[in-house]
């Protein structure tokens, strides 16, 4: 399996080394059908500062990933049966639960798709955002209440001296997912995870919880991981991104260069789909068919079924990570017709 | 808020009331005269009148009905047919007793079906698991008296441990609690088991993981308030019947509560003291059915805000 290639995108200078390498991870989910492997030897990096989105559709595995790094694989269906998740010299696919959640909220955090759910309800947002403080932190009440307020205030909650006492279930979509964001950052972790953390809100609230973050990102430093469906919304965000399908990486590279030339059908299909590229008036081009069953993968590439380039060879082998000959390095498509495709685009 | 509990127990008069109707009738409609059974059957005819109009039974049924509506709005209920005094002293004597047994056997079934609950959760299937998922349906199965009865004769007649009859020791209320905690801990731990695994499935656990908390936090307290919502309920409810008096278990103890006082009067057509203990059992279910509602605002801020 190619490994992506750390050092090309523009914003990076090849010294720094990833924060995050995840190389050849295979995720598998026991299930009554049978065994799905929700990932498939899925490697890329994240490094310092950077944004990296993951884009795909529902079940392709974009969340599992982010699960897998995080020890939150639903257990016991879910487990890491390859491959290796690396930070900070450690290799987290391999380490306990319980060493790697020591690791979660420090120095990775996440943030979830729907805000609600992801708050409890039966605790004021005060406490929850005052929990990493006093439980990993050791701080007494008044000091972390003092910080949580001040967490509260920079992610833009109005009137946050007395919302602090508030519950969950008081506060709009978009600012649960803000009260979110300041929990997630709370103790200034140099990942942070994003699982959908715009789908659940409105457009016009979706564009400031997304400036929200590259504002922090830019004020921290930190690294993201912006897992998506939608590429309209990553496009702005995100230096490189990774396009998933059916439990691997299809297609990666700069964000740019992949959205002007892709290299990958299913990429191209995508891009086709989105409205905005459409002319008012004119019809979208949906992907014809649906994502394959995990459980019960067509032979040779996955995507061949739905594929109008797909030829014998796409339904006997299974493509590589590879960049097109005449390519730059660094942008990669797992296509055995990159170079057809890419002449279409 | 004040306002909701002020509605509540305005209903509360209108439930009494219905409740006070009913009983009024239905011990009437029980054949047996109560001044025949009290008199014995050898008594005069006018022996039995006079001991009618004493009892108030020679009146007719709406004047009876009146009366005994009137008494109860103050807490009268007239006195006891067989023991002369009047029945509210009768279920005062009793109640404390029947309380008594009624926090404990809740204690106790609340302090072995948390733990009970919560290992069976941690390893769905598992050893533990399967003991307790099978153990709580079987002690459900079994009927509240069989089981008073075969602690009788082991702890009582076998190996002489506990006594048997009445409230003389702290050590008659021992098998009694056991007996009316059972079924409740098997209840309460499947609750409890089921709650803590639908809950651990939740969003807000996954985001307490996530912010790297100790397993043990992210089950005590996130995990374990939320699934403790509906067990309040479930308490709360069983705790207002155990508070009414377990009248199959006080028989078979003969356990000196309220339970065991209805059944006598109901034997004895004591209609005055059935009729104060069925009110009263009635009051005290209402007035905890109450609490509970209101203290369910208090676990989920969610049902706070919309009264």
């Amino acid at each position: 399996m190619t490994k992506t290639q750390p050092g090309t995108a523009p914003s990076a200078s090849p010294t720094d080394a990833p924060l995050l390498s995840v190389q050849d991870l295979t995720v598998e989910f026991s299930t009554a059908a049978g065994v799905a492997r929700a990932l498939r030897n899925v490697s890329f990096d994240v490094r310092a500062g950077e944004t990296l989105a993951v884009l795909g559709e529902s079940g392709c595995g974009k969340s599992t990933i982010a699960q897998s790094i995080m020890a939150l694989l639903p257990k016991p269906a879910g487990s890491i049966v390859g491959g290796k998740i690396l930070y900070g010299g450690r290799d987290l696919a391999a380490e306990r639960i319980p060493a790697v959640r020591e690791l979660c909220g420090t120095e990775i955090a996440m943030i979830f798709q729907d805000p609600l759910s992801s708050l409890n309800p039966v605790f004021r947002v005060g406490a929850q955002l005052a929990e990493p403080f006093r439980r990993r932190l050791g701080m007494g009440r008044r000091e972390a209440w003092a910080k949580s307020l001040e967490l509260l205030k920079r992610v833009g909650i109005p009137d946050a001296e007395t919302r602090i006492r508030d519950y969950p279930h008081q506060f709009s979509g978009g600012q649960r997912q803000r009260i979110m964001i300041a929990m997630a950052l709370a103790l200034k972790p140099k990942l942070l995870i994003a699982d959908e953390p715009t789908t659940a809100l409105d457009v016009t609230i979706q564009k400031q919880v997304l400036s929200l973050l590259a504002d922090l990102q830019a004020e921290t430093g930190m690294a993201m991981i912006l897992i998506s469906h939608d590429l309209g919304v990553v496009a702005d965000v995100a230096t490189r991104a990774a396009i998933m399908y059916a439990g691997r990486i299809v297609e990666t590279g700069a964000v740019r260069d992949m959205y002007d030339h892709p290299a990958h059908p299913y990429t191209k299909g995508l891009l086709e789909s989105i409205p905005s590229q459409t002319s008012i008036g004119g019809r979208l081009k949906p992907i014809v068919g649906s994502p394959p069953n995990l459980l019960d993968l067509p032979s040779g590439c996955a995507f061949n079924p739905r594929c109008p380039f797909a030829t014998d060879l796409c339904r006997e082998q299974v493509p590589a990570l590879r960049t097109p000959t005449t390519w730059p390095a660094g942008h990669e498509a797992a296509c055995h017709l990159s170079e057809e495709v890419l002449t279409h685009a | 808020m004040l306002g909701y509990v002020i509605r509540r127990l305005v209903l509360a008069v209108f439930v009494l009331w219905g409740v006070a109707t009913a009983v009024f009738a239905i011990v009437r409609l029980v054949p047996a005269d109560p001044a025949l059974l009290i008199a014995g059957s050898d008594a005069s005819p006018e022996q039995l009148a006079t001991l009618r109009e004493k009892m108030g039974l020679d009146e007719s049924i709406i004047v009876q009905y009146g009366k005994f509506l009137g008494g109860a709005m103050t807490g009268d209920f007239g006195d006891s047919f067989q023991q002369r005094v009047p029945a509210m002293d009768l279920i005062a004597q009793v109640l404390p007793n029947t309380a008594l047994l009624a926090v404990l056997a809740c204690a106790l079934a609340l302090v072995l079906s948390f733990p009970l609950g919560l290992l069976a959760s941690l390893r769905v299937n598992g050893l533990v698991d399967r003991i307790v998922t099978t153990g709580s349906l079987f002690t459900q199965a079994l009927p509240n008296f069989w089981i008073g009865v075969v602690l009788l004769l082991v702890f009582s007649r076998k190996l002489k441990w506990l006594p048997s009859v009445g409230l003389d020791s702290p050590k008659n209320l021992i098998l009694p609690t056991i007996v009316l905690a059972l079924p409740f801990v098997s209840v309460l731990t499947r609750m409890i088991r089921n709650g803590l695994l639908e809950v651990m499935g939740e969003g807000y656990i996954q985001t307490a993981r996530a912010k790297g908390l100790l397993e043990r936090t992210v089950i005590f307290p996130h995990a374990i308030r939320n699934a403790a919502i509906p067990v309040v309920t479930i308490v709360g409810l069983q705790f207002g019947t155990l508070l009414g008096g377990a009248a199959v278990t006080e028989t078979v103890f003969t356990f000196p509560g309220i339970g065991r006082l209805l059944v006598l009067s109901l034997q004895g057509r004591d209609y005055n003291v059935a009729q104060a203990c069925v009110l009263v059992i009635a009051a005290v279910f209402v007035l905890i059915n109450l609490v509970v509602d209101l203290t369910y605002g208090f676990l989920d801020p969610r049902v706070r805000l919309a009264k």
